[in-house]
């Protein structure tokens, strides 16, 4: 089958996540698509695959177009989507969920089913035991599972998302063998990834979004170089060195040697001191580890081994609010999910600061909420909930609620989803907080905003720190490389 | 009297109302046709029987007092987002803890005193009750609706083993409860029996507790943050686990009183039936009431109008005083249903 999709756009609220993309899919091949997070890709596949709905653009299909808004229509055109997360069903077996979808007669056929389950499984080398519940395989095998249903739903079209995350090095090889197999047996496969060496080593043809649009396109042979730039983008100002920036201040935050379990990669024995008055920037795949270094810097996560120390003290296995006692805020990326409040007014938020006493000063917490709103900007009144403001305002908000002197400040994707005015007045805020004392440890999906913002350089791979430089020593392309695992 | 009401506007509250009333009333009339019984009579010695005269209207406040006392407590719990639905489980707690003290009571004199005791003890016997819930739920992780549900049969256990066991009459155990106290260590009342002006006033200052710890006070807003977002308040600096015990201590605590209260001022001894399913028919108050406090007493008046008002309807028109259950019930459903459409006219998106 043959996909072409034509000016795709999809707006969520005010951001583009597609951008009027045109991409041609030939039948029988396996085509890349590589970008970072946020790029667009997986909007763009769940557009395909009937998950959401395009605000506008065509899909043909063969070259007819097609109109569908759900997986199922999508599913019986002939394309299918291995998610990222299996949508399967746990406490079944492996053969139950095989048969979902498949079985719709009133007496289930279990036997035929077993029969044709082995055949494919067999066909592509897959070892699925039938009467296994399925909440006991690995990541991979439940992949094999969902894989063989999907054709046996009669995919044509296959869309797999990040299929190599959480795999073992075995598996991936049965993953890829099996890809090769159906692309030769004519199948249409879009591997979406960011991880440059497993598109490399399996597709026949790349495409890099980038911001939602189609950065480049390319067929083999591939230069990596190219791929990279497209990805990360090269119009990267020269960083500034600030000489009050020599990092020889007092220690804020020290890692030693700390390993913990968590996110999709965990965090292998971490070395990193922060000093007074630093800004830290973290770079890396999404999931590479910098949101659980930060959830264990602000004492939200517990480490497995090794210590950790705040302002000299070792604050090893306390909790959240013995951190918050020694001047560490944590700023989440979920801002409505972990950072305020919804039903709550600003005015609540602000009241809730109020440390002393029974009854709570409403005029008070309201002067609060009246100055914040005003000092940042944040379109609202006093009254609004918090879930009523638009993004930008949230975490203006937050920024707002942020103490007057804290020692250290932990901020996820700071900027996430901000309009370029507000990234700017943000980074204003947060750069006035450094200049008196405190040190920002921050992560960000944009190597530009780390590069503009940042002192020093985390990048992470894998869980583990691969790159720990200062923003003056290093260029685009060396990060860009230790991000993509090749540093 | 909340700070920051809520932005409905009044023309869609109205007719939310309407559909409400409209709905309840077409579901209870086919209930009585299918039953055979013609409902204007039927819904006319409803009212008779709850307005009928003063007896009938103090009747009425006499359940109104533990209902609302269920509910106040109620508003804690669901403030910060926790479904005690072990309320239930608390008023008995109250009750087996006020009976206590007052068969100690019966020996000791002093009876203002030991009636006062008696009101103490029934508040910490439901808050120790909710407590208890409250530690499964935080030290143990079992969800406080399984909890309080498991607790409610312990308690409903506990009272049986008591009015056949220990606290038996003299003679023989029998399911109409313990002995009855004198009417020293009864609550004071009015009107020959019918109104006790000590219940009203603890039920009346229940509320304006509520109300004022709710939107006035640090624990209220609190509660509110944590019942929002758990998560988030951590981050804020609010540890969750603390205030579900507070919360679920001061509901079981309401829960208690409304305990104490049949105890000393309705049955004056222990039966097996002691909480008359106060507890649940609150949850359901207080969730008409959109779990908010003002709505909540006049709710729970005209649910009391309602079990009161249905207690005639056996001898006048031969139908079943669970009636009133009908009636509660198919206005908890509509309500629901209102709310759940309302919802999906807004349009939520489609379940990941």
């Amino acid at each position: 089958m043959r996909i072409t999709l034509r000016d795709i756009r999809k707006r969520y609220g005010k951001v583009n996540a597609n951008d009027g993309i045109d991409l041609e899919i030939t039948e029988g091949s396996i085509h890349g698509i590589l970008g970072e997070n946020g790029a667009g890709k997986s909007t763009l596949m769940k557009v395909l695959a009937g998950y959401t709905t395009k605000t506008s653009g065509t899909i043909l299909i063969n070259g007819q177009p097609a109109e569908y808004d759900h997986p199922s229509q999508a599913t019986r055109l002939g394309i299918g989507m291995l998610y990222q997360d299996p949508l399967d069903f746990p406490p079944l077996t492996v053969l139950e969920n095989f048969m979902m979808g498949l079985d719709r007669g009133l007496v289930s056929r279990e036997e035929a089913y077993r029969v044709r389950l082995k055949e494919m499984a067999d066909h592509f080398g897959f070892h699925l035991d039938p009467g296994t519940a399925v909440e006991r395989l690995t990541v991979g095998e439940r992949q094999q599972l969902e894989l063989v249903r999907l054709l046996a739903l009669g995919v044509e079209v296959l869309i797999l998302d990040e299929p190599t995350t959480g795999i073992s090095s075995l598996q991936k090889q049965a993953l890829f063998s099996a890809l090769r197999k159906l692309a030769s047996e004519g199948k249409t496969i879009l591997l979406v990834s960011h991880k440059l060496e497993d598109v490399e080593a399996l597709c026949d043809r790349i495409t890099v979004l980038r911001r939602g649009k189609v950065e480049g396109d390319m067929g083999l042979p591939f230069e990596g170089g190219k791929l990279l730039v497209w990805m990360f983008g090269n119009e990267l100002a020269p960083p500034p060195c600030f000489e009050r920036r020599t990092g020889e201040g007092p220690l804020a935050l020290a890692m030693e040697g700390v390993s913990a379990l968590g996110g999709r990669a965990g965090l292998s024995s971490c070395q990193v001191a922060v000093r007074k008055g630093e800004v830290l920037g973290l770079a890396g795949l999404e999931g590479s580890g910098q949101g659980l270094f930060l959830r264990l810097a602000a004492g939200l996560e517990k480490p497995q081994t090794g210590k950790i120390r705040v302002a000299e003290e070792d604050m090893t296995g306390r909790d959240h609010h013995a951190y918050r006692a020694k001047g560490v805020t944590f700023l989440p990326a979920g801002r409505l999910e972990e950072g305020l409040m919804p039903g709550l007014t600003i005015t609540e938020h602000f009241a809730l600061q109020q440390q002393k006493g029974v009854v709570i000063h409403w005029p008070k917490a309201w002067d609060r909420a009246q100055q914040g709103i005003e000092r940042f900007r944040i379109r609202g009144n006093p009254f609004s909930a918090a879930e009523s403001l638009s993004g930008g305002n949230q975490q203006r908000l937050l920024l707002a609620l942020l103490p007057d002197n804290p020692l250290l400040l932990l901020l996820e994707h700071p900027t996430r989803g901000l309009d370029m005015d507000s990234v700017r007045w943000v980074w204003e805020k947060l750069t006035a907080y450094a200049v008196q004392g405190t040190s920002i440890v921050f992560s960000s999906a944009e190597l530009d905003e780390i590069f503009q913002m940042a002192d020093r350089i985390l990048v992470f791979f894998n869980g583990v720190v691969v790159k720990d430089v200062r923003t003056c020593d290093t260029t685009v392309e060396e990060l860009a490389k230790a991000i993509a695992g090749k540093g | 009297m909340s700070l920051f009401p809520e932005s409905t506007p009044p023309k869609e509250l109205l007719l939310r109302v309407l559909f409400i009333a409209g709905g309840v009333f077409c579901l209870t009339s086919l209930v009585l046709l299918v039953a055979g019984a013609p409902p204007w009579p039927a819904f006319y010695h409803l009212f008779l029987g709850a307005f009928g005269s003063w007896s009938k209207l103090a009747q009425v406040l006499m359940v109104w007092i533990p209902l609302t006392l269920c509910a106040c407590g109620l508003l804690y719990s669901f403030r910060i987002g926790l479904w005690n639905i072990g309320v239930e489980g608390q008023v008995v707690a109250g009750a087996i803890a006020s009976t206590a003290v007052l068969r100690f009571g019966v020996e000791a004199g002093a009876p203002f005193l030991m009636i006062v005791l008696a009101f103490a003890a029934g508040m910490l016997g439901g808050s120790a009750w909710a407590i208890l819930a409250g530690f499964l739920k935080t030290k143990g992780g079992v969800n406080e609706i399984f909890g309080g549900l498991g607790l409610n049969f312990v308690a409903q256990g506990i009272t049986l083993w008591l009015i056949f066991g220990p606290w038996k009459r003299p003679g023989v155990g029998s399911m109409s409860g313990t002995e009855l106290f004198p009417e020293s260590l009864w609550l004071p009342t009015l009107l020959s029996g019918k109104i006790s002006p000590v219940g009203l006033a603890v039920t009346v200052l229940a509320l304006v507790v509520a109300t004022w710890v709710l939107n006035r006070t640090r624990l209220g807003l609190a509660l509110k943050g944590i019942g929002s977002n758990a998560r988030a308040a951590y981050i804020h600096g609010l540890n969750p686990n603390t205030y579900f015990i507070i919360a679920m201590g001061m509901a079981g605590g309401c829960a208690g009183l409304a305990g104490a209260f049949q105890v000393t001022g309705v049955y004056h001894r222990l039966i097996p039936v002691i909480s008359s399913n106060y507890g649940y028919l609150a949850l359901l108050v207080v969730m008409l009431a959109n779990y908010r406090a003002w709505g909540s007493p006049w709710i729970a008046f005209f649910f009391a109008c309602l079990n009161v008002g249905s207690i005639q309807l056996p001898i006048v028109l031969k139908l079943d005083s669970s009636l009133s259950g009908i009636i509660q019930g198919a206005l908890v459903l509509t309500t629901l249903l209102v709310y759940g459409l309302r919802r999906k006219a807004k349009g939520e998106e489609r379940p990941a």
